[in-house]
């Protein structure tokens, strides 16, 4: 792993594991939790559908399966479309 | 494996998805980049372990916050400065020598934010999640925690309405450490139940 940016010892550990293995990850944990409390919705409002993309898929990446969750929040209450999706998604990384 | 992070590189799929959902949220006014951006802060940077260790060693030093502890998890955690997402759902559970508490979310990946952060890779793997109820105590041996079998094992499957932690049982020998010495023996793991101190 010379030269990834997660050798770098200033990323968060919890006791001894990196917190987030990427940063898309803690993007997409931080989205959720900032739209439900936003929105005023209950927990459960994501949860049930983070369980709904674990049970799908029990040996994806957790990450993954937040992410499908997320997305079918977002699209189920009306905030987006897949297709407003397909036209906002990057194709490359932003340089950090 | 090496990222040259200097030039763009390919996304995965969902990482892709992620920020999509997050650009879009940002433009049509839902969320704003600092408010995720905080989000992110408080879970690399205030959330974690360290704050269950302090409720932990306040509990062994002062039996009247302890009673409260257990009896109020969310006002009392609230009441020593841990807030945080799904703060509002504290419930702490009390190990003697006579039980043991080990918790788990068995359909996800509920955990106490913030006394205890962000839950390690092995507490949302399907093993942990499905053999901590069907056979706890072997599931603990496997990690090197053997209950006896005279003490009891209770299960605690976490959701959206209950958060557990564990007060773990205070160590022999530590009768002399101030508050801030014993906050620092008790460990994440001792506060999810698969270890003892």
């Amino acid at each position: 792993m010379t030269g990834s940016p997660l050798d770098d010892e200033s990323i968060p550990r919890d006791n001894g594991e990196l917190v987030f293995e990427a940063p898309w990850q803690a993007r997409a944990l931080a989205v959720a939790v900032a739209l439900v409390e936003k929105l005023g919705l209950p927990w459960d409002v994501f949860r049930h559908r983070l369980i709904d993309a674990i049970a799908e898929d029990p040996q994806r990446p957790y990450y993954e399966s937040w992410g499908s969750a997320l997305e079918s929040m977002v699209v189920e209450l009306e905030l987006t479309t897949p297709s407003d999706l397909d036209a906002a998604a990057p194709t490359e990384r932003t340089p950090l | 494996m090496s990222v040259d992070h200097h030039h763009p590189t390919d996304l995965a799929p969902v990482e892709a998805r992620v920020a999509a959902i997050e650009a879009v949220l940002v433009e049509k006014g839902i969320l704003d980049v600092d408010a995720v951006d905080s989000m992110v802060r408080t879970f690399e940077e205030t959330l974690g372990p360290m704050n269950g260790a302090k409720v932990v060693a306040r509990a062994w030093t002062d039996p009247a916050f302890k009673q409260r502890l257990l009896t109020d998890g969310t006002a009392t955690i609230k009441a020593l400065g841990f807030t945080g997402p799904e703060g509002d759902h504290m419930v702490v559970v009390e190990n003697t020598p006579e039980v043991h508490n080990l918790v788990v979310c068995t359909l996800c990946s509920c955990y106490p934010w913030p006394v205890l952060g962000l839950p390690p890779s092995w507490y949302k793997s399907p093993a942990y999640r499905s053999r901590a109820v069907r056979e706890p105590r072997k599931l603990l041996a496997e990690m090197g925690t053997v209950i006896e079998d005279h003490v009891e094992i209770r299960v605690w499957d976490s959701s959206a309405e209950a958060r557990y932690l564990v007060l773990p049982m205070r160590p022999t020998g530590t009768g002399e450490m101030t508050e801030d010495q014993l906050a620092a023996v008790v460990t994440r793991d001792s506060m999810i139940g698969v270890r003892r101190l």
